[in-house]
C-alpha cells in the first residue's frame, strides 16, 4: 500500500494514500485505520479518515514522531497491496427515505435540471450503492459518493438557515443526510425517519467511514409509521411568511 | 441525581459559563469535536490545587459575571482571568484554595485582564462523562455539559459536588506560574507540510507582522485581521484538522482552529499553533495584538510533554 505522511500538528500526522478522490481509497483507508487502532491501542488518541487521508493524533506522553512512525510503517506493511481481494463483505446499511417535495423542496428543480420525472430521480438515487467517504462537518454527517452524473447538482448559492434533522440532500456528486438540524446548502430531496446520530447510543453515529449505504424509497404511510415527521418544515414557513418581518433568527 | 445532591446553585450564569474537562478522545472520526478547557494551564492548576485528578470537570467562565450559592462545606479555587472573586462579599485570593461553607455566596466579577476564569471544586464536579469519555460542553452540537444537551450553565442549575473528599491543605500557586495577561502575545507555530502551498512572501508577512484577534472569534476558531496571506492553488481535498491549525481561506485572513473546531476541512494550512501557546491565546481578548514565531516540532513536543507530565504526576 502506497502512503506518505505529513506533519500537521504538534501531536498529529496525516497519512496520504492518494492524491485524488477515488472509491478504491475508501476501503484502503478504512483498513489502515483499523490496523493502526489495533496495533497502537492507547497510544492513538484519534484516527480520522477522510477522502484520501487518515489523520492520526498520538499521545505525547508515550510517543514522539520517530517512535510513532516506526510502528505505523510495519503495521501498514501488513496490509495487502492495492487491488488485493477484500475478504470481508462490505457492511451495507439500508436507509429508508421518503422522497417527496414536502420534505425535499429541491426535488422538482433537480428533476427539471436533469430533464427527468421525480420518479426517475428517485429511481436513479436509490439504484446506487454509496460509499461513506468521510464523516465530518457535524456529528455523524456522512459524505456519500457518488451520485450518477444526471443528479449531480451544485450547492445552493445561499445556504438555508435551517435544515431539519434526517433531511437527505445532494451537493455536486455527493449525497448526505443531516444528522442534526443545522444550516445547510445542499439540494434537499427527501427525509429519513432513522436517527443518524444519537449521543446516548453505544455507536452514536449510524454511519462510519468504510461502510456502504443503499437508500430505499418509502411512502408517506411507512415514513410516518417509522416515526417520520411532517410538522417541522421551515421552508414552508419561509414561503408563507416571507413578507413578514422579525421572525428569522 | 437525588434531590439531596449538594453542590453549587447557579444564581447568575454569566455571559458564557461551560462545564469543561480535558476534552474527548477517540471520537473525531464520528464527526465530533474534541472540546475541553481552552486554557489548560489555568484549568489544570485549579484542579491541582484541590488535589483533583487531571481531567476533572471544572467551570470555564468567559467574561466573568457569575454567581453561585454553595450548599455544602468544601473548597474551591479560581484561576485564569483576573476576576475579583468574593465569598459573601469578601475578596478572596485567586490561584489559591478557598474554603467555602454551606450557604456561602460566591461571585466572580468581569475580568480586569484575561478572558476565561476557571472555577474548580474539591473532588471535581460530579458529572457523568458522555461521548469520548468527557463532559465537555458543545453548544453547537447540543452534546455534553451538565444535562448532556450542550447548554451553557443556566440560572438554577445545580452543579453537583462531592461531599466526602478530604480537605486539602491551603495552597497557592507559586507566583512564577501565574501568567500576566497582557494585550499582546507571541504564539509559537510548528510549520506543517502544507507550508509549501504558500509563497515565501506569505510566510514573511505572517511572521513579521502583528495580527489582531477578531471579535468574530469563539471556541471553534480564532479569526485574525492583518496582512492578507497569498495562497497558491485553491481548496484541497478535505482532511482531518489538527488542534491549532492555521488555515488560510481565499480572503487571506488566517483562522486558528481551536477546541470546538469542525473535524475535517479543505483549506490550506500553514502550520499549527502549539498547545501551550493556545493556552496563552485562550486568555487574549478580542482586539489583542498577536505575533507568531516558528518553533521546531522537537521543541514544541518537549514543552507539551513537560506540561502533561507535570500535571499527570
Amino acid at each position: 500500500m502506497f502512503w506518505r505522511y505529513e506533519i500537521t500538528g504538534v501531536d498529529t500526522i496525516t497519512l496520504h494514500f492518494g492524491e485524488q478522490i477515488d472509491v478504491a481509497l475508501v476501503d484502503s483507508i478504512h483498513k489502515a485505520a483499523a490496523v493502526l487502532r489495533e496495533t497502537l491501542g492507547e497510544r492513538l488518541l484519534d484516527a480520522v479518515p477522510s477522502y484520501t487521508t487518515l489523520l492520526l493524533r498520538y499521545d505525547l506522553r508515550q510517543d514522539d514522531l520517530a517512535s510513532l512512525v516506526a510502528d505505523v510503517r510495519p503495521a501498514l506493511d501488513t496490509l495487502s497491496p492495492e487491488g488485493g481481494e477484500s475478504e470481508v463483505e462490505p457492511d451495507v446499511v439500508e436507509v429508508p427515505v421518503f422522497y417527496d417535495v414536502r420534505v425535499g423542496p429541491d426535488l422538482e428543480r433537480i428533476a427539471r435540471r436533469a430533464d427527468l420525472s421525480i420518479d426517475d430521480v428517485v429511481k436513479r438515487h436509490t439504484a446506487n450503492t454509496y460509499h461513506v467517504f468521510a464523516i465530518g462537518f457535524a456529528p455523524g454527517f456522512a459524505y456519500l459518493g457518488q451520485v450518477v452524473d444526471e443528479l449531480a447538482t451544485p450547492r445552493l448559492s445561499t445556504p438555508r438557515q435551517k435544515v431539519p434533522v434526517g433531511t437527505l440532500g445532494i451537493a455536486d456528486t455527493q449525497t448526505a443526510i443531516y444528522p442534526i438540524t443545522s444550516p445547510g446548502g445542499w439540494n434537499l430531496i427527501g427525509r429519513t425517519p432513522l436517527t443518524l446520530f444519537d449521543p446516548e447510543r453505544d455507536r452514536p453515529g449510524l454511519l462510519e467511514a468504510g461502510q456502504q449505504v443503499r437508500f430505499r424509497a418509502i411512502d408517506e404511510a411507512e415514513y410516518i409509521e417509522l416515526g417520520g415527521r411532517l410538522d417541522d418544515l421551515p421552508w414552508e414557513r419561509e414561503t408563507t411568511t416571507a413578507s413578514t418581518t422579525g421572525e428569522r433568527s | 441525581m437525588t434531590a439531596r445532591q449538594q453542590g453549587l446553585i447557579v444564581r447568575k450564569p454569566g455571559f458564557l459559563s461551560l462545564l469543561q474537562d480535558a476534552g474527548r478522545e477517540r471520537v473525531m472520526h464520528l464527526g465530533l469535536a474534541t472540546g475541553g478547557a481552552m486554557d489548560r494551564h489555568a484549568w489544570a492548576w485549579g484542579n491541582q490545587l484541590l488535589g483533583n485528578r487531571y481531567g476533572a470537570p471544572a467551570l470555564e467562565i468567559t467574561f466573568g459575571g457569575s454567581e453561585f450559592t454553595c450548599t455544602l462545606d468544601t473548597q474551591i479555587a479560581v484561576t485564569g482571568a483576573a476576576v475579583t472573586c468574593t465569598v459573601n462579599g469578601e475578596t478572596q485570593p485567586l490561584w489559591a484554595t478557598i474554603s467555602v461553607s454551606r450557604g456561602d455566596e460566591i461571585a466572580l466579577s468581569a475580568p480586569k485582564s484575561g478572558l476565561r476564569a476557571y472555577l474548580a471544586v474539591r473532588g471535581g464536579f460530579l458529572v457523568e462523562p458522555g461521548l469520548g469519555g468527557s463532559c465537555a460542553t458543545f453548544t453547537r452540537e447540543k452534546t455534553g455539559g451538565l444535562h448532556h444537551d450542550g447548554k451553557p450553565l443556566q440560572t438554577d442549575d445545580i452543579l453537583p459536588c462531592p461531599e466526602t473528599s478530604d480537605y486539602v491543605p491551603n495552597r497557592k500557586v507559586p507566583a512564577q506560574w501565574i501568567p500576566e495577561y497582557t494585550a499582546a502575545a507571541t504564539l509559537d507555530v510548528v510549520l506543517g507540510a502544507q507550508v509549501d502551498r504558500f509563497p515565501s512572501r506569505a510566510l514573511d508577512d505572517f511572521f513579521s507582522h502583528a495580527y489582531e484577534l477578531s471579535a468574530q472569534s469563539d471556541r471553534m476558531g480564532a479569526r485574525l485581521n492583518g496582512p492578507a496571506l497569498a495562497v497558491k492553488g485553491e481548496r484541497l481535498i478535505s482532511e482531518g484538522i489538527s488542534l491549532g491549525s492555521i488555515q488560510v481561506p481565499a480572503d487571506g485572513q488566517p483562522i486558528i482552529l481551536l477546541n470546538d473546531r469542525q473535524t475535517i476541512g479543505g483549506y490550506p494550512k500553514l502550520g499549527a499553533v502549539t498547545p501551550r501557546s493556545l493556552d496563552t491565546l485562550a486568555q487574549c481578548v478580542p482586539g489583542s495584538s498577536l505575533q507568531f514565531r516558528p518553533i521546531s516540532l522537537h521543541e514544541a513536543q518537549k514543552q507539551e510533554r513537560t506540561f502533561l507530565r507535570f500535571f499527570y504526576l
